[in-house]
């Protein structure tokens, strides 16, 4: 099926950022995209949560890294990762003083987990989302990071959030931080667990959007805590839609609607509609893709009986098609992290995705065919691919 | 004093053993940082207090708190707990 629009073809080449466990890795590809340079490891042995270079200048890169020993650190590459400088001041919480009231004990950042730049009109801003929940932001680049009080220090959200035991198994994650490419004062976010959030004046207050959403049977869709979602992505093509991959189920929202319709119930029953990732078209709003994972009894979050595959809606979510040319027939046991799948913005767009078994595998023509880019590196966090 | 950095510090300082100064544990690991610019927030964290792997020791006893009083000649250890995959 042909996309919507047809665009004039990108000149620029792709450059793949890969996040492990154990480091980063830069595959450039060439003009066809059939040739790939590897170009690593950057930061060996940390962790890399997320690495994402400015689309605003292509040279700016952040990579939010951490340790199993040592406290987080953020690092900035002004020329897109030859060298790298520790930010100055890290996403980190307000110290709360010995003897506060009600027994407060301050909040430590784990890590950063999520990196957003900001609106094309602000250049030098940038989003991150940290485990335990927080929303910090930058004005110079990276350096230099604030909390976002309206979210971080409200009553209420703090109710939501939780504690750190109120999360994924890795701890509780704020992420899909989407700043609205219309309005630089109008953000989404995602908490997991906690919900899906809007704010409309740069963050300083927010308001759940949770309306449509379902919770694991048994609890209360009213309790905001209780929501997980795992990605939300807001179509460039149509910034009013926004699609997301929950822990229960696959979903839509076109505003100004608040209440979110649950399209993964048109996904095939055998597959079910359970997983972590979700990619939009760069220009087409009716097309979107997830991989759909196992989510039954102990959640085994792997491709269902070992047969790997992406699904595609072309209109929306009414319909949606399997797409796993190339990939493994049987016995391929993989998960896809939520930062792990993404495109390229070309046309036709180039998919991405790597596995916690270390392999990076993408698609030139919009996941009809995949093939392996990579494979044997450490347990792969986050992908995302930039055009330079 | 001399302060041993830990190995996974080196990218910091590049070499074992460095000399800081401060009447506390808080004022030295203050000074390591105004010589080597964010080695204090891998160590203690935006409570300041030191992170769960990290242990520091003073002439052979180990102390936990960053008002913990130093005098010139102790010898500062600074090891990382290491553990797991």
């Amino acid at each position: 099926m042909q996309a919507k629009s047809r665009r004039k073809p990108s000149a620029k080449k792709v450059l793949v950022l890969v996040a492990t466990r154990k480091g980063a890795w830069f595959l450039h590809g060439d003009a066809a995209r059939r040739k790939w340079r590897v170009d690593g490891p950057h930061f060996l042995g940390h962790i890399v949560h997320h690495l994402v270079l400015d689309p605003r200048d292509g040279r700016t890169l952040l990579a939010a890294t951490s340790t199993g020993h040592l406290g987080p650190a953020l690092m900035r590459s002004l020329d897109r990762g030859r060298t790298w400088q520790e930010a100055k001041r890290p996403p980190a919480f307000d110290k709360v003083p010995e003897g506060a009231p009600g027994g407060e004990k301050g909040r430590v950042v784990n890590h950063t987990f999520w990196l957003t730049p900001g609106h094309a009109s602000q250049p030098g801003v940038w989003y991150a989302g940290t485990s335990p929940h927080g929303l910090f932001r930058s004005t110079d680049g990276g350096d230099t990071w604030e909390g976002c009080r309206g979210l971080n220090d409200d009553p209420g959200y703090r109710e939501w959030m939780g504690g750190p035991q109120d999360g994924t198994p890795d701890g509780p994650k704020l992420h899909s931080v989407i700043v609205d490419p219309r309005d630089a004062d109008h953000l989404y976010l995602g908490m997991s667990s906690g919900g899906v959030h809007e704010s409309l004046d740069a963050g300083r207050t927010w308001r759940p959007l949770i309306d449509g959403l379902e919770v694991v049977e048994g609890f209360d869709a009213s309790q905001v805590s209780m929501h997980d979602p795992h990605c939300v992505r807001l179509c460039p093509g149509n910034p009013d839609r926004l699609y997301q991959q929950n822990h229960c189920g696959i979903y839509r929202l076109d505003r100004p609607g608040t209440r979110w319709e649950r399209i993964g119930a048109k996904m095939p029953r055998s597959v079910g509609d359970i997983g972590f990732p979700m990619v939009v078209h760069p220009t087409d709003a009716d097309t979107a893709w997830v991989f759909p994972m196992d989510g039954s009894m102990v959640w085994p979050r792997v491709t269902l009986a070992g047969k790997p595959a992406a699904y595609v809606t072309r209109n929306g979510g009414r319909t949606w098609q399997r797409q796993d040319q190339g990939m493994p027939k049987s016995h391929a046991w993989w998960t896809v992290k939520r930062q792990a799948m993404t495109h390229d913005g070309r046309d036709p767009v180039g998919l991405y995705l790597g596995t916690t078994s270390g392999e990076l595998w993408m698609s030139g023509n919009e996941g009809k065919r995949w093939t392996c880019m990579a494979r044997h590196l450490p347990e792969i966090y986050a992908v995302e691919a930039a055009l330079v | 004093m001399k302060v041993l950095i830990p190995s996974p510090l080196l990218s910091y300082t590049s070499v074992r053993e460095v000399e800081a100064r401060g009447a506390t544990l808080g004022a030295l690991l203050s000074d390591l940082d105004r010589q080597f610019p964010g080695i204090r927030f891998r160590m203690i964290n935006e409570q300041d207090r030191i992170r769960p792997h990290m242990r520091v020791f003073v002439n052979g006893e180990q102390v936990m708190e960053l008002g913990q009083p130093l005098a010139p000649g102790d010898a500062v250890q600074i090891i990382q707990a290491l553990s797991g995959g």
